[in-house]
């Protein structure tokens, strides 16, 4: 099939998405209807204070990690090119281990070993920490690629034109990143709210423990499950736009 | 300007690509021509100050150019310089990457540096296009802009590496117009160039750039007209081979 090529008209678009949307429902409703299961989604306002609080802690741990990660990123993305070749090393054995490993053995690991070794016992602090030395594996690779991606002759221009190395990067460099990262650290912090969800493992009370204990005591684990979903895409789908938003308003480098 | 080398030479990787060259003087119109290879990027890089010479001397007028960091910015400033292509900012519109120079290394306030970016894209019959951004805007006009920005400070001197090798032989033209202007208006080049008739015509000297050396060096029309080496006069004819 010839790939579709240049701009579908809005309306069509629109029509075409609701029609999807309306078929993955309506698939999911038959499945409930096979398997005799009918929703009953009463225990929301019972429990409204408690999911209220686990949705907020789950904001609250994305956010912190996400300002952690690209702190730590950029640390180890500098450190990834750094003469000092055992900091370099020590960056590159860190992105590879944490890339390479599952982030539910990395929780356990850091969790009961290193946590209960250096006297980390608040969970939720803890949780942060896994979570942003987690993705600040990712951040650092994001940040690196776009380092390599800015062209040579930018710098060798800038050079030309008079500018100081500081003005070099603060004029040309730093914007030309920011351009290129801004989509993929925008759907990184899509990837955390969802990460943020294995914390559960530790007892976080974030919105999956909180959905985990309330289905624990009332069985409904499929309402639980299906309001679980919404919530992480109230909070994901919006992320996700504005990343898309970037990629095509500075979408101009060649 | 009087421009000195003075053994000057340069190393990649302890490989030797200009050898020990000595020239010495006063230039106005200078066109570099040569194989690829010669070493005519490395020479040019060095004369702008984007390159440090493993060995040798420069001078511009007399003064000897230091070669760290510190006296470099400000050297660079004071001279323009184009590239083969890709040179313009991507992320800026073609108005800033001629204006954000001003500004920021020449000290203009933000509406003297526009009306100067304005004045010179209006010169060049590009008023309309001041906010497009590079990819925008079509090779010739791309390196037009990029003259401009080359040129709007006042350099003593202009550097121009193959300003016209990347464009399609319809644009190649009227970036050479553009150069023949300003040299009328008493603007000081040196260009790198393929395009012989241009180096013949509206460049007062011809510097045959071959194996890292300086092989020929004279009056251009001198040296179209009675080449003094075999290695001259072949690169020569391989490239007026298939004129009309
Ligand atoms: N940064 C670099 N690192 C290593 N070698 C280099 C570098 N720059 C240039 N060289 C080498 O130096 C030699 C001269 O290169 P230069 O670019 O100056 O040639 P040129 O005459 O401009 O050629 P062209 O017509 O292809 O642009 C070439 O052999 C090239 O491979
Ligand atoms: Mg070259």
């Amino acid at each position: 099939m010839a790939p579709i090529t240049g701009r579908v008209p809005p309306l069509r678009a629109a029509l075409n998405y609701l029609a999807v949307c309306v078929l993955v429902i309506l698939v999911f409703w038959a499945s409930l209807s096979i398997i005799n299961v009918s929703l009953d989604f009463g225990f929301v306002a019972r429990y409204a204070t408690r999911i209220g609080d686990g949705f907020v802690l789950t904001v609250l741990i994305s956010v912190c990690s996400m300002v952690a990660s690209l702190v730590l990123g950029a640390v180890v993305a500098a450190g990834k090119s750094t003469r000092i070749l055992p900091l370099r090393y020590a960056c590159d054995l860190y992105v590879r281990v944490i890339r390479g490993t599952p982030l539910i053995m990395q929780i356990y690991l850091f969790f009961y070993i290193i946590g209960t070794a250096w006297g980390v016992d608040n969970r939720l602090v803890a949780g942060v920490m896994i979570l942003s030395f987690f993705e600040g594996a990712y951040v650092a690779e994001i940040l690196r690629g776009s380092l390599l991606s800015i062209n040579e002759t930018q710098i060798e221009a800038a050079r030309s034109v008079g500018f100081t190395r500081v003005q070099t990067v603060r004029y040309i460099i730093g914007p030309q990143m920011v351009a290129r990262t801004l989509p993929a650290l925008t759907g990184q912090f899509a990837s955390i709210i969802k990460d943020s969800s294995l914390l559960s493992l530790i007892a976080v009370i974030e919105i999956t423990q909180t959905l985990r204990e309330i289905s624990a005591t009332n069985f409904q684990l499929f309402e639980a499950c299906l309001l679980m979903g919404a919530l992480y895409l109230v909070l994901t789908l919006p992320i996700m736009l504005i990343s898309s938003y970037f990629e095509k308003r500075l979408d101009y480098a060649s | 300007m009087r421009i000195a080398l003075d053994r000057l030479s340069r190393s990649f990787d302890g490989r030797e690509v200009l050898h020990s060259m000595d020239f010495d003087d006063e230039v106005s119109t200078l066109a570099i021509i040569g194989p690829s290879g010669g070493g005519k990027s490395t020479l040019l890089r060095i004369i702008g100050g984007l390159l440090v010479p493993s060995g040798g001397e420069l001078s511009i007028d007399g003064r000897l150019v230091l070669f760290n960091e510190r006296d470099l910015v400000p050297y660079r400033a004071g001279l323009g310089y184009v590239f083969q292509a890709g040179g313009l900012f991507h992320h800026l519109n073609a108005r800033e990457n001629i204006a954000l120079p001003l500004r920021v290394v020449h000290g203009l306030s933000a509406e003297a540096a526009t009306a100067r970016a304005e004045e010179l894209l209006a010169r060049l019959g590009l008023a309309a296009e001041g906010d497009k951004k590079p990819v925008q805007l079509s090779g010739g006009m791309q390196q037009r802009i990029a003259i401009a920005r080359a040129i709007a400070p006042g350099p003593q001197l202009l550097l121009l590496d193959e300003p016209t090798s990347a464009l399609d032989p319809e644009y190649t033209s009227e970036v050479l117009d553009l150069i023949g202007a300003l040299k009328a208006e008493g603007m000081r080049f040196i260009v790198v160039t393929h395009e012989l008739g241009f180096a013949r015509h509206a460049c007062e000297k011809l510097a045959f750039l071959y194996e890292g050396s300086i092989w020929e060096y004279g009056p251009s029309e001198q040296l179209f007209q009675n080449p003094q080496t075999p290695e001259l006069e072949r690169f020569l004819s391989k490239l007026l081979e298939w004129r009309v």
